[in-house]
Order: C-alpha cells, then structure tokens, then sequence
C-alpha cells in the first residue's frame, strides 16, 4: 500500500495554513511543516518559550543560546518578530489567540479527545509541556501521525487507551494514509493516498468513518 | 540613595534558608542563572522546593544543584529530556519528589501568585489525569480545573541589563520566566550582564520595573555573545 512520506504529510498540512495564520508546530513530526510553508505566504510561527515571527535556524556558526525555540534547538527571528515572557506566550494559547497548532500523537479518539504526551507506563518519568495548553487553546488543532502503529493498530480509535491530553480538541486529522476531519457527526474522510480505497481505510481505521462529501485521492502527489 | 545591587552571588544568596522555595529562571539553558545557582549550591540551603520549567541539563547550573542532593521537590512543566540523567536518577531512586504542571499552568500559576489573584479556572488539563483530585467547573459549557498560584521565597533569575533600582531588560528568549518569577517571590534576585547607571535604560522598554526586584548582581561575563559555543 502506497503511504504518505513524513514530508508529504508536512507539505499536506501546509496547504491548510493561510497567510496571516498564527501557528504553532509542535515538537518533531509537526516541526516540518515550517519546510514546507511558501515563502511567499506570510504566516506567523509562535514559539512558546516566547517568540512571535520564528524564522528558520540559523547558518552554522551564528547559533545564539538566547535564541531558541520550545524544542530548545538555535533558531532565527524575522523581521518584525517579538519576544515575550512565558505568561504572554501562553496566553496567545491558552486565549484563543492561535489561528492553528499543529502536534503529534500516540492516539486520537473518534469523538476528538488526544493522547500525546504519556505512554501511561508505569516507570515513565512523566513530562508534559506545553502539549496541554496547545490541545485546548488553538482555534483549530491539527494532529499529524502514523495511522497505525509499528505493530499495524490503528492510531485512530474509539477510546483512547493512553492518557488525555486534552478532551474533545482535535479537528482535523493528517495521516501515511488520510486527512480525516473530527465533526459532531464523527469522523470524515477529506481524502486518502492514491489507491487507497474508502473501505480499506474504514476496514485499517476500525472506528466508524464517513465519506466526505468532496473525498478524493492523491492531492499531495498531485499538487507537489 | 537606593542602591539593589550587591557585590557578589554568595552575598546575594547567603539568606536562603533551608526548607525554602526557590524558582529559578530559564527555559533549558536559555535565561538559566547558572552563577546564582552555583552561589547557592556553595551557600549550602538544603531540602528546597525549585520551580523551573525543566529539571536541569547535563551537570551544570539546576542539574549540579540535584546532584548535590539540595532539592527536596521539583514543580516542573518537563522533566525529561535527553539530558536530565541527573533528575532521572534521583526520581527513580525515589529521592526527590515531582510535581507534574503543564507549562501554561505553570506560567500563570507563577503569574498569579505576583499578581495577587487566590485561584483560577482554566481548560487546561480538564479532564486528564493531571486534573484528577482537582476541582472543576463548566462554565458556558466548557470544563475548567482550578489552579492556585504558586509562590516563592526567592526567584533567581537571569538578565541582560538592571540598574540601582532593579529595573531589568531581558535578551531575546532568554527573557522565558524572568518578568513573573521576580513578581511572584518575596525576594527576587536578578543577575545580569551589565549594570548601567538610572536612566540609561529606557523606560518605554523596561520589562520588569524595579519594584518586583530585590537583588542586582553584575556578572563577569567572557564576550558571551560572540562565542556562543562556550556558552551552549
């Protein structure tokens, strides 16, 4: 089965990101959505350690440790761009300021709720960030993921079995294999990779999905 | 004449109580007090509660703080990195007690506290196994969990520039906790780069006025600024 690359998924999500948005990416996955962002489009990255306007990292050698983002590698500021103390920057957040987040997860349920932050294992040093306040703060929250686990379990399910993050957050889903909206109606099929046929992916999901009304295949291949 | 500066960290430090809450500055590194923090590690306080959004990299500046068996409680947002093998060690040998707070929590818990406000609700957590125990609300519809504010007997922090009267400008993402630790701790203790006469900073710009600050100590520092390595 054909299957999405990491930078597909980045380039896909990218699409959805209009100019003027305020965003947020999280750590990893969701980081390389920024590659992907056109030039041409001006969105403004939020960083929550306290920066408005992140630009990309800089030319080795002119590393600032003063200058960071929240997964605490060197990067740039653009021109026009602000720094603010913590309290600010998780107000952006936690205010509903932010146009978009963009995050990983271990599991999305169908009615929303995400599970990204702990694998719920009994000696797991437990560490959550900013993931919470992102889950319940951005007008949209993106998730951005596998669809199935390295051992073939659908990532999407009807109950998450690892710990909230967040309740009912997630709006739309970016996977190998789909973009999946969460509605109060449950969950929609936007489109899937090429060749990827709604009932196998129904059948791979394994939660209720519904075919949108707009679904077709292939729109990062084609439009890349 | 008022003057806040202090001649040295050890002067700075040297009423750290044992058994006191400290919060410390910095995002990773970044903003981190390391000199402070070494003053107080050779002060000597012991059984501290420390807030800090991390729980210390490598061996340096928080994490040789834990190594030398000073803290009795963390209140962090995220302990766990590639480097905290300093904290790691100590919590699963159950020598150090951890208080789990997402970081925006963590902020305006902090916030609060210098702001004089007793509770508030947000959406924060609700309905995670960080809200467990905790009282909630839905308000319009929406569930909220009640946070207090988190108070301090001293903020160490870091700054690029104060006056005689501790008013501090910050450097780039540096500044991270700086502004709400120095309002929400009786005694907040800033150190800096450098210390310029009252009125050089100006005071369209001032980002933490001088009365949430206490202490102003100078540090010696190599031309930080233009060899990053050695500062990384």
């Amino acid at each position: 089965m054909k299957r999405y690359t990491r930078d597909q998924m980045a380039a896909r999500v990218a699409r959805d990101i209009p100019e003027g948005a305020y965003v947020n990416l999280g750590i990893g996955l969701p980081t390389m959505v920024a590659n992907h962002l056109p030039r041409e489009r001006e969105i403004f990255l939020h960083s929550e350690n306290g920066l408005l306007g992140m630009g990309p990292a800089p030319a080795a050698g002119s590393e600032d440790p003063d200058l960071i983002n929240a997964g605490k590698q060197p990067v740039t500021l653009l021109t026009g761009g602000a720094y603010f103390h913590h309290a600010d920057s998780f107000a952006m957040m936690r205010g509903g300021h932010l146009d978009f987040c963009v995050l990983g997860a271990f599991q999305v349920s169908a009615s929303g709720d995400l599970a990204n932050w702990h694998t719920g294992a009994a000696n797991a040093i437990p560490a959550v960030g900013g993931a919470m306040d992102l889950a319940i703060g951005a007008k949209r929250v993106f998730v951005m993921m596998d669809h199935q686990t390295k051992g073939g379990e659908s990532k999407i399910v009807a109950h998450c079995t690892y710990p909230l993050t967040g309740v009912k957050c997630v709006n739309r889903i970016y996977t190998d294999l789909a973009v999946i909206d969460v509605t109060p109606e449950g969950l929609v099929v936007v489109e899937t990779v090429d060749g990827l046929a709604f009932d196998e992916l129904a059948r791979i999901t394994g939660v209720p999905l519904r075919r949108g009304s707009g679904m077709h295949t292939d729109s990062v291949l084609s439009s890349t | 004449m008022i003057d806040k500066t202090v001649a040295s960290t050890s002067a700075a430090v040297a009423d750290i109580a044992d058994g006191a809450t400290v919060m410390i500055g910095g995002f990773g590194t970044a903003g981190m007090p390391s000199e402070l923090i070494d003053a107080l590690i050779e002060h000597g306080a012991r059984d501290l509660t420390i807030v800090n959004n991390n729980a210390g990299n490598g061996e340096i500046g928080l994490a040789a703080l834990l190594k030398a068996k000073r803290v009795r409680k963390m209140i962090c947002s995220f302990p766990r990195q590639t480097d905290s093998y300093v904290f790691d060690a100590l919590y699963h040998a159950g020598e150090i007690e951890l208080e789990l707070v997402p970081q925006g929590n963590l902020a305006e818990r902090i916030r609060a506290a210098g702001a004089g406000i007793g509770a508030f609700f947000t959406p924060t957590a609700y309905g995670t196994p960080l809200a467990e125990g905790k009282e909630t609300r839905v308000i319009n519809g929406r569930g909220y969990v009640l946070e207090y504010p988190i108070t301090a007997d001293f903020a160490l922090i870091k700054a690029e520039k104060g006056d005689r009267w501790g008013n501090l400008v910050y450097r780039k993402t540096a500044r991270n906790f700086g502004p709400i630790m120095a309002s929400a701790a009786k005694c907040a203790i800033a150190q800096v780069r450098k210390v310029v006469a009252l009125g050089e900073l100006d005071p369209e710009v001032i980002v933490t006025p001088g009365i949430f600050v206490q202490r102003v100590v100078k540090i010696d520092v190599a031309d930080e600024l233009s060899t990053p390595q050695a500062a990384a």
